[in-house]
């Protein structure tokens, strides 16, 4: 298909690397700003190792990066793939968001509808 | 967190899109929403402009669903599929395929309703049969297809 001129490759990496909750939760704390390893293991209560592991899938998918200095390496985020991917689904999003804004107004509809009812219901039941 | 009104679009795995959208009413009154032909004209029609020629749901498992969505310019896209999984306020589970095939294969889609506090959390997961298939759908939303008309997609589709 036409569409196929994206940096896929880059996109999969990086959507392959939001799948997971402890990473996106990394990210997040990450948005705080630099943070060491043991820094991180700490709040999420896994081992360096298990951080280690998912910091990489987060800098093979350019989601953060390492500093240089051996001993610390602090983790930061790098915010441009994240706007990347957001872009690339923002028109599907913005499509579906306005059909649910039509089904908001609907239910609006049937709640009232539901409490007209009710009400009749409740004052066949009183007479 | 309020989380009302927004929509989160995410990618599970490599074949699937995932839209969860949180709705202040109660998960029965979505479920009508989504299963009733009366009210699901009400909605689903897609961008302005558009409404729906037919809305057919035989609502049980094996039973076909059906949509014919007409433009402002007459032009028609059909699409539907049949039900794999019915569990009433909690699951709908369907096959979908357009009739002008502008993805390949069947997608199958899962929609599940869960309440929480009076506000009902819908996830509507779609499976295509490619992660290329996926891509494409994910950037040719069917808004544009629509908004463009078939013609338009058509001729698309031959330039590749």
């Amino acid at each position: 298909m036409a569409t196929a001129s994206l940096p896929a490759n880059r996109l999969d990496l990086t959507f392959a690397a939001l799948a997971d909750p402890t990473r996106r939760a990394i990210l997040q704390r990450l948005m705080a700003g630099e943070a060491t390893v043991m820094e991180l293991a700490r709040p999420f209560a896994l081992s360096q190792p298990a951080i280690s592991k998912h910091l990489k899938v987060l800098e093979r998918a350019g989601l953060i990066s390492r500093g240089r200095n051996a001993q610390r390496r602090p983790a930061r985020l790098e915010t441009r793939p994240l706007a990347e991917a957001n872009r690339w689904i923002e028109g599907y999003r913005a499509h579906w968001e306005g059909t649910y804004q039509r089904l908001d107004t609907l239910l609006e509809e049937l709640k009232n509808e539901e409490v007209e009812l009710g009400r009749i219901h409740f004052q066949g039941d009183a007479s | 967190m309020k989380t009302v009104g927004s929509l989160h679009v995410t990618l599970p795995s490599e074949r699937e899109i995932a839209l969860t959208r949180i709705f202040t009413a109660p998960r029965h009154l979505v479920y009508r929403a989504y299963t009733e032909p009366d009210l699901v004209r009400r909605w689903a029609a897609g961008p302005p402009g558009w409404r729906f020629a037919v809305c057919e749901i035989d609502l049980r498992v094996g039973g076909a669903w059906r949509w014919v969505l007409e433009g402002p310019g007459g032009e028609r896209m059909g699409l539907g599929g049949v039900y794999r999984e019915i569990v009433p306020n909690e699951r709908l589970v369907s096959t979908e395929r357009f009739d002008e095939a502008w993805y390949e294969g069947e997608a199958l889609s899962r929609v599940t309703f869960s309440e929480e506090r009076g506000e009902t959390r819908l996830t509507v997961t779609v499976r295509y049969d490619s992660e290329a298939i996926r891509d494409a759908v994910l950037q040719s939303p069917m808004a544009e297809g629509m908004a463009h008309g078939l013609d338009q997609l058509e001729s698309a589709l031959k330039e590749l």
